[in-house]
């Protein structure tokens, strides 16, 4: 059976964002401080570290999970998506980042990380959300700055271009000023 | 916000785990899920000098029928359970439970018999085991036994679970012809700890409701099939029954307001599901 003594550091390895990586951690290490301290993926923020605010929110085997909640040693043989694992390519958005961007979705941008990375994983779950389906969803993230009104909004906008509809609100359109 | 120092095994096996709990006792903790402990052991709330993982166990992860229970065994998550077909039919109890049980991307990690060791008394699947009268079925190297759910749960916090034991599997009745359930709660966001929980199962010869929340761990009561302000009463002398006390969250008094008030919609619909 097993057994990692707590004084000692043990090699975990797992994919990132489908990248082999590995790194050495002590049983107690967070996936929030392998990933930012051990992995460099600062993508990842920390908020309160016990599972309230969501700014950590990762994938791990495609489904959604608090990294703060999580130890390292557990992320052993799993495939973990963060943010950085979402654009398509380098200096090119997703679909629900651009939709955030286009709906001022975020204004720090510290929770942001976290709520993409949930609703990723729940648009793939769940291609056609109804506005009631993404408010419980987004409530598993605290948000000081938009008042939840534009992630909505561009949620349900992503998820519509995701399923192949075309742009109907005015806030396809980028501002003349831009 | 950093746990403590612990050893860290990987159970493969049932039998190993039991045996490293049967070595460690109080020192060890079991982790499945780890929503509920990985916050005690990051506020050093908790500080096991050994985590037995149990999450590799083989065999564990499948929720089956016995008889008239549904068993669901440690390794199940809550999202696995809610997304169990046709549960709605055969507990709507659970059903109505399960998505007010943290949030959605808690419940993909949590496990169901993870919240019911953790025993939180405003936690809904204590409260679901109570208001059904389930069982939690605890093993350890030397003995199994089931326990009735009325008698697992000792207070906040604090359940029957012997420290060499880990719960095997917790066990819902299914629903019954002729018995209406409804679940109703009140937070300060959908998927935060509940102010007040009500779980109300209802046949045409009793009223049976249970309340999370207020008391130290869920509380049921069975009254006979009490009408309009016999009802009500009896709602009245329940909730101060309950010895609410004021904490960050809500006054002693919105408590057992909202045991009369919520309690009264949750038995309603209970009854129109039974009509």
């Amino acid at each position: 059976m097993p057994r990692l003594n707590a004084a000692t550091r043990h090699r975990v390895a797992f994919t990132l964002n489908g990248r082999p990586v590995s790194l050495e951690a002590e049983p107690r290490l967070l996936a929030t401080d392998a990933l930012r301290h051990g992995l460099g993926a600062t993508g990842t923020h920390v908020g309160c570290e016990h599972g309230v605010c969501g700014a950590c929110t990762i994938q791990i085997d495609g489904q959604p999970a608090r990294a703060c909640l999580t130890l390292a040693v557990q992320l052993e043989g799993a495939a973990v998506t963060t943010v950085e694992g979402l654009a398509p390519e380098r200096d090119r958005l997703s679909v629900m980042q651009a939709a955030f961007r286009r709906n001022h979705a975020l204004q720090c941008g510290f929770c942001t990380a976290g709520i993409l990375v949930s609703l990723d994983a729940y648009l793939r779950e769940q291609p056609a959300p109804s506005e009631q389906d993404l408010r419980e969803v987004v409530g598993g993230h605290l948000c000081r700055c938009t008042g939840y009104t534009p992630i909505i909004r561009a949620a349900l906008e992503a998820a519509a271009c995701l399923r192949g509809e075309p742009l109907s609100q005015p806030s396809d359109r980028e501002p003349a000023h831009v | 916000m950093k746990p403590a120092a612990f050893d860290y095994i990987r159970a493969r096996e049932l039998p190993e785990a039991l045996e490293a709990l049967a070595r460690h006792g109080a020192d060890a903790r079991v982790i499945a899920g780890g929503q509920s402990l990985l916050p005690m052991l990051n506020m050093r709330l908790a500080r096991p000098a050994v985590l037995i993982d149990i999450m590799g166990i083989a065999g564990l992860d499948r929720v089956e029928r016995d008889g008239d229970l549904i068993v669901v065994p440690a390794v199940v998550r809550q999202a696995a359970l809610m997304k169990r077909p046709g549960l709605s039919g055969e507990q709507p109890l659970l059903a109505a439970a399960l998505p007010w049980l943290g949030h959605y991307q808690t419940r993909a990690r949590g496990t169901v018999c993870g919240s019911a060791a953790h025993a939180d008394p405003s936690a809904e699947i204590p409260l679901c085991l109570v208001a059904l009268d389930g069982e939690v079925r605890l093993r350890s190297r030397r003995r199994w036994r089931s326990v009735r759910a009325a008698d697992f749960f000792g207070g906040m916090m604090v359940t029957d679970k012997a420290d060499d034991e880990l719960i095997e599997a917790v066990a819902f009745p299914a629903a019954m012809t002729g018995t209406g359930y409804a679940f109703r709660e009140v937070a300060r966001r959908h998927g935060d700890f509940a102010i007040v929980g009500c779980a109300a199962v209802v046949t045409r010869d009793a009223i049976h409701l249970a309340v999370a929340g207020v008391a130290d761990k869920p509380q049921r009561r069975s009254f006979p099939p009490l009408k309009g302000s016999a009802l009500t009463d009896a709602l009245n002398g329940f909730a101060w029954d309950l010895e609410a006390r004021d904490d960050f969250h809500a006054t002693a008094r919105l408590r057992r307001d909202l045991v009369r008030s919520l309690g009264l919609s949750t038995i309603g619909e209970a009854q129109r599901c039974l009509a």
